[in-house]
C-alpha cells in the first residue's frame, strides 16, 4: 500500500498571520453533538498532551480509548517539568503579547519552525493559564492574589507562570483529573500498563493500533475512527538525558515504519544547567531547572589549574563568560547557546569539579542582595535536590552544572491540524516536530502539549471524523489487524531467542555514548559517518548477543526496554543521516564545519530554510527525503544574536 | 564523591506473579559507590543477575527525581528507606556504609496486590481520584485566571498539599493500610482553592467513601507522615474529617432543598 507523500501540504491556511486560528476555527468541518458519540478515539499516552487530549475530546463527547504503559496517568514524563509555562498574558505589563511570543518563539527556534502554527500556540497560550487556574492548579501568587511571574532563556519579559519547582506536576495532575472525571463518567476506557506497539493502516489511512499488556503479555488490537499519538520526546537515544527512564521513541518509529513521515530528528536540545555525571553507573541525568539562571551566575575559573575552592577563588580570577559574551541577556540566552558555551569552557580544561566535567552556577550574589529566603522560596525544592543527589549545599558552595540531552524538536511531521501524512492519526506534544523549529525556549514544551490537546486538536479533529460519518471502525477482526499482531508478536518472540550474552542496558549505553560523542552538541561529516556505520554494526551484535531472560506471559522489563532499544537503533541511524544532511548549523544542531569567525553557529537560509521530512523505505540507511519549504510572511530571517 | 565503594548484603522480595508464593533471596553486591542512587544499586544488580543467568529483579521507577510517584521500595522496612523527605530514587548510597544488610520489599498493603517482585498495583488510588479528586472545569470555559485572587496563603496551603507524588508510601507505612493522608491531600488542594468550593462536600464524601471501600481506617498513628517523600502535614486528615462531617450535613440539607 502506497502512502502519497510526494505532496507535503501543511495545509496552512490562507489570510494574515493574526486571522488564520480564528478564520479556520471557523472553516472546519464540525462534527454535531450527537454524532460525536459515534466516533471512537484511541489516544496513546497521558502525559499533557494526552491527557488534556483525551479529556477534552471526551468532554466534546467523542468516545475516547486512551493507553499507557505507565500503572497510572498521573505518572508520565511530563510530571517532572519544573521551571514553568510560557503565556502571552502581559500581566506584567512589560510589553508581552502574542506576537512577542509568536515572534520570540521563532527566533527561539532558529527560524525553523511554521509560522503560523508558533503564532497560533501564542494565540491560545493565556486560554492555557486560564483553563488550568480553573482546574485549580495552584501556580504562584503575589501577596494580592494575583499570579506571579518569572522569566527564562531567549525572552526579555517575564511571562513564564510556575508552581514552584513543580510546574509540570502541577498542569500533569490538572489534566490528568479532567481526564479521571471523563473515566468516571464513562467517556473514557483507560488503559494502563499497556503499550502501543503497532499502528493499523488500512486504505491508507490510520485505522488502530496494536498493544501489548505489560502485566499479563496480551497482545490485542483496538479499533478507532482516528488514532492520537502523544507518547512524548526520543531523549534517551543518547542514554543519559534528563528524560523518565522509560520514555521512549517506540510508538512513533512503529507509527514511522508504516508510513507517517519523520520531520527534523536531528533537532535535539541540550539543556545547560544539569548535574555533571559522577560515573559510569549512572542512569540519567537530573536537570536543574533553567529558571535558576535568573539568579544565579554562570562562570569558571579563568585559569585551568585554578585548584582552589570557589569561594577563594576572587572575583578577578572568575571569568563569567556567558555575562561576558552575550552583555543584552547574560545568564540569560537561550539553551543552544549556552550549552556550547560551557562546552567551550571545559574542553578548554577550565571545567569544575573532580571530573573537571562541569561548570560553577553561583547564588552567592542573590543571596546577598536578596536574602537566603528568597532564594529559598524561589528554588527551595531544586536546591535540596540538588543537595541529596550530590551531597552539596547550594547555599555554601555554588552548584556544578553541565549540559545533558533534554527535549526533541523533532518527531512525526504533522499539518496545521496536527495531522501526520497518514490520514487519521494525529500526532501531539513533544512527539510531533511542530512548533520550536531548531531549539524550543524554555517553559513552551508544557505550552505546546496543552496547546494542542486543549484548543487544537479538539477543533481540527472534527474536520476529518465529519468526512467519516456513518462508517463504522474498521473490525480488528481485519486482516491488517492480523497482520500487525503477528509483527509484534514476532518480534517478541525473537527477542527472547536471541538468548545472547549481553544485557539490554549494555547495548543502550553504547548506543548512547556513539550518541553523545558524535551526534551530541557538535557534529561533523567525519563523526556522523562514524556513527552510521557503527550504529548498524551494534544492531547486529544486538540481534546476536541480547540476552533477555524470563518470559512474554509476566511482567518483563527487559523485554520490554528491549523492544524500545531495538527501535533507538534504527531511528538513531535516521537521525544521523538528517544531521548529516543539513549542512548548516541551527538551533540544537550545530555542524563544526557551520561556524563564523567566533564559533557562533552559522545558519543556512537559502539550501535550509525547510523541513526534513523522511520516509521509511524498509532500509533504515536510505530513507527518502521529503522537504516542506518554511515560507516567513511575518518575520524576518535574521541572524539570531544575543549580544 | 570520593571513589569509595562499599559491599552490601541484600535481602530481596522475589515473587513470579501475582498468585506466586514469594520468597527472599540474598545477594551478596561489591563494588557500590557511594555516589550511586540506591536504584542505581539495583541496576548493577540487575546486570550482575542477567550475567549469570538470573532474572532480574522487577521495580517500578521512571523519573528518578522524586516526581513521578513510581519507585516504591520497602527498605529495611521502611517505605522509601531512611532518609527523612527522600522518595527511593533520590536516596544514595552514601547513607550506607560497607557491610550493611538491605531488606529490600515491595510496598505491604491488601489494597496492593503484588504483580512480580517489587511491583505492586496501585489502582486503586487512581479511583479515589476518579470518585471526585478534580474541579469540573471543561476545557474553554474558564474566566481569566486573574479574575479570582486567591490569597497567597491559602494558594501555598494548597501547593503543600497538591505536592504529593501518589507513591503509596503512606499506606504501605500505615500499621491498618490507610489512604488517609493521599485522600486528604488530593481533596485539601481542591477544598482549599475558590475554584474547588461548588464541589466541596460531595467531593469530600466521594473520595471518602471510595478510600474506605479499598482501604483500611485511619487511627492516627502518623507514620504515614513520616514516610512521606514530600512530607505532607497529617493536618490535612483533619481537614478532611472537618469537611466530611459538614458534607453530611450540607448535603442533606441540599437533598432537601432538591427534593
Ligand atoms: C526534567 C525535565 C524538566 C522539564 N521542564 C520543563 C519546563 O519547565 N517547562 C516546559 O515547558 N517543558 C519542560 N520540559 C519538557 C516537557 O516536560 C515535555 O516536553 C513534555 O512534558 C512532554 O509532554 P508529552 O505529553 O508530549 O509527553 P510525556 O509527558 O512524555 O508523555 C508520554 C506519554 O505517552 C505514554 N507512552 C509513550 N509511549 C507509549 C507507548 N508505546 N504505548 C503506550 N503509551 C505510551 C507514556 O506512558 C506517557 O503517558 C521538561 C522536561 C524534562 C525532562
Ligand atoms: S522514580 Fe519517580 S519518584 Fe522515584
Amino acid at each position: 500500500m502506497a502512502l502519497d507523500t510526494t505532496a507535503l501540504d501543511s495545509k496552512v491556511p490562507v489570510g494574515p498571520l493574526a486571522d488564520k486560528w480564528t478564520n479556520h476555527k471557523f472553516d472546519v468541518k464540525l462534527v454535531n453533538p450527537a454524532n460525536k458519540r459515534r466516533f471512537t478515539v484511541l489516544v496513546v499516552g497521558t502525559g499533557l498532551a494526552g491527557a488534556s487530549a483525551a479529556a477534552t475530546l471526551a468532554e466534546l463527547g467523542y468516545k475516547v480509548v486512551c493507553f499507557s504503559f505507565h500503572d497510572s496517568p498521573r505518572r508520565a514524563h511530563s510530571i517532572a517539568a519544573q521551571g514553568g509555562i510560557n503565556a502571552a498574558k502581559n500581566y506584567r505589563n512589560d510589553g508581552d503579547s502574542v506576537h512577542r511570543l509568536f515572534y520570540d518563539t521563532i527566533k527561539g527556534g532558529d527560524y525553523r519552525a511554521r509560522e503560523a502554527n508558533v503564532h497560533r500556540l501564542a494565540e491560545v497560550s493565556a486560554d492555557i493559564i486560564d483553563q488550568c487556574t480553573a482546574q485549580g492548579v495552584p501556580f504562584a501568587r503575589e501577596y494580592g492574589g494575583l499570579l506571579d511571574n518569572r522569566s527564562f532563556g531567549g525572552a526579555q519579559v517575564s511571562r513564564t507562570f510556575y508552581a514552584r519547582g513543580q510546574t509540570g506536576q502541577q498542569l500533569l495532575l490538572g489534566a490528568y483529573q479532567a481526564l479521571a472525571r471523563q473515566i468516571h463518567l464513562g467517556n473514557v476506557e483507560m488503559h494502563t500498563r499497556t503499550e502501543m506497539l503497532d499502528l493499523v493502516v488500512k486504505d491508507g489511512r490510520a485505522t488502530g493500533i496494536v498493544t501489548r499488556d505489560l502485566v499479563n503479555g496480551e497482545v490485542r488490537s483496538w479499533s478507532g475512527h482516528a488514532v492520537v499519538v502523544a507518547t512524548g520526546g526520543y531523549g534517551n537515544v543518547f542514554y543519559l538525558s534528563t528524560n523518565a527512564m522509560q520514555s521512549n521513541v517506540t510508538a512513533i518509529w512503529r507509527a514511522h515504519r508504516r508510513g507517517a513521515l519523520m520531520a527534523n530528528p536531528c533537532y535535539t536540545q541540550i539543556h545547560p544547567t544539569c548535574i555533571p555525571a559522577s560515573d559510569d553507573f549512572q542512569s540519567k541525568l537530573t536537570l536543574m531547572s533553567e529558571s535558576l539562571r535568573n539568579d544565579g551566575r554562570i562562570w569558571v575559573p579563568k585559569n585551568a589549574d585554578d585548584a582552589r575552592s570557589p569561594d577563594q577563588i576572587p572575583e578577578d580570577d572568575r571569568d563569567y563568560y556567558l555575562e561576558r559574551r552575550y552583555p543584552a541577556f547574560g545568564n540569560l540566552v537561550p539553551r543552544d547557546v549556552a550549552s556550547r558555551a560551557s562546552k567551550k569552557e571545559v574542553d578548554a580544561g577550565r571545567g569544575v569539579g573532580p571530573l573537571k566535567n562541569g561548570v560553577y552556577l553561583d547564588f552567592a550574589d542573590a543571596i546577598g542582595r536578596l536574602g537566603r529566603d528568597v532564594i529559598e522560596e524561589r528554588y527551595s525544592n531544586l536546591i535540596e535536590m540538588y543537595d541529596r543527589i550530590t551531597g552539596e549545599d547550594p547555599y555554601q558552595v555554588p552548584m556544578r552544572i553541565y549540559p545533558a540531552v533534554h527535549y526533541t524538536m523533532g518527531g512525526l511531521w504533522v499539518d496545521y491540524n496536527l495531522m501526520s501524512n497518514v490520514p487519521g492519526l494525529y500526532v501531539l506534544g513533544e512527539a510531533n516536530f511542530s512548533d520550536h523549529g531548531a531549539n524550543r525556549l524554555g517553559a513552551s514544551a508544557l505550552m505546546q502539549g496543552l496547546a494542542d490537546g486543549y484548543f487544537v486538536l479538539p477543533y481540527t479533529i472534527g474536520d476529518y471524523l465529519a468526512g467519516l460519518l456513518g462508517q463504522p471502525v474498521v473490525p480488528t477482526s481485519d486482516a491488517a489487524f492480523a497482520e500487525a499482531e503477528t509483527n509484534v508478536a514476532d518480534m517478541t518472540r525473537r527477542m527472547l531467542s536471541v538468548k545472547g550474552t549481553r544485557s539490554v542496558d549494555y547495548f543502550h549505553k553504547e548506543l548512547g555514548k556513539l550518541m553523545w560523542d558524535n551526534c551530541g552538541m557538535a557534529r561533523s561529516t567525519e563523526s556522523l559517518e562514524k556513527n552510521l556505520s557503527e550504529i548498524p554494526a551494534l544492531a547486529e551484535e544486538f540481534w546476536n548477543d541480547v540476552r533477555v531472560l524470563g518470559n512474554d506471559e509476566s511482567l518483563n522489563q527487559s523485554l520490554e526496554r528491549a523492544g524500545r532499544v531495538a527501535d533507538y537503533f534504527e531511528f538513531a541511524t535516521l537521525l544521523c543521516h538528517d544531521a548529516l544532511v543539513r549542512e548548516e548549523s541551527c538551533g540544537g544542531h550545530f555542524r563544526v564545519e557551520h561556524a563564523q569567525e567566533d564559533g557562533e553557529a552559522r545558519r543556512d537560509d537559502e539550501n535550509f530554510a525547510h523541513v526534513a521530512a523522511w520516509e521509511w523505505t524498509g532500509a533504515p540507511s536510505a530513507p527518502t527525503l521529503h522537504k516542506e519549504e518554511l515560507v516567513f510572511e511575518s518575520v524576518h530571517l535574521a541572524t539570531r544574536s544575543y549580544k | 564523591m570520593t571513589g569509595k565503594t562499599l559491599t552490601l548484603r541484600l535481602k530481596v522480595w522475589r515473587q513470579d506473579g501475582p498468585r506466586a508464593a514469594g520468597r527472599f533471596e540474598e545477594y551478596d553486591l561489591p563494588g557500590i559507590s557511594v555516589d550511586m542512587s540506591f536504584l542505581e544499586m539495583l541496576d548493577v544488580l540487575n546486570e550482575r543477575l542477567n550475567a549469570d543467568g538470573h532474572e532480574p529483579v522487577a521495580f517500578e521507577h521512571d523519573c528518578r527525581e522524586g516526581i513521578c510517584g513510581s519507585c516504591s521500595l520497602m527498605i529495611n522496612g521502611m517505605a522509601h528507606g531512611p532518609q527523612k523527605g527522600t522518595a527511593t530514587c533520590q536516596l544514595h548510597m552514601r547513607h550506607y556504609r560497607d557491610g550493611d544488610e538491605i531488606v529490600i520489599e515491595p510496598w505491604r498493603s491488601s489494597a496492593f496486590p503484588i504483580i512480580k517482585d517489587l511491583v505492586v498495583d496501585r489502582a486503586p488510588f487512581d479511583a479515589i481520584i476518579q470518585a471526585g479528586g478534580y474541579i469540573s472545569a471543561p476545557a474553554g470555559s474558564a474566566p481569566d485566571a486573574n479574575s479570582v485572587p486567591i490569597p497567597k496563603e491559602a494558594s501555598d496551603s494548597a501547593m503543600d498539599a497538591a505536592q504529593c507524588i501518589g507513591c503509596g508510601a503512606c499506606v504501605a507505612a500505615c500499621p491498618n493500610g490507610a489512604a488517609n493522608l493521599f485522600t486528604s491531600a488530593k481533596l485539601a488542594h481542591l477544598n482549599l482553592l475558590p475554584q474547588g468550593q461548588a464541589e466541596r462536600y460531595s467531593r469530600t464524601v466521594a473520595m471518602v467513601d471510595t478510600m474506605e471501600d479499598h482501604f483500611g481506617s485511619c487511627t492516627n498513628h502518623g507514620e504515614c507522615e513520616a514516610a512521606c517523600p514530600k512530607e505532607i502535614s497529617i493536618d490535612f486528615i483533619a481537614l478532611m474529617n472537618r469537611d466530611y462531617v459538614k458534607a453530611q450535613l450540607f448535603n442533606r440539607r441540599l437533598a432537601g432543598q432538591r427534593r
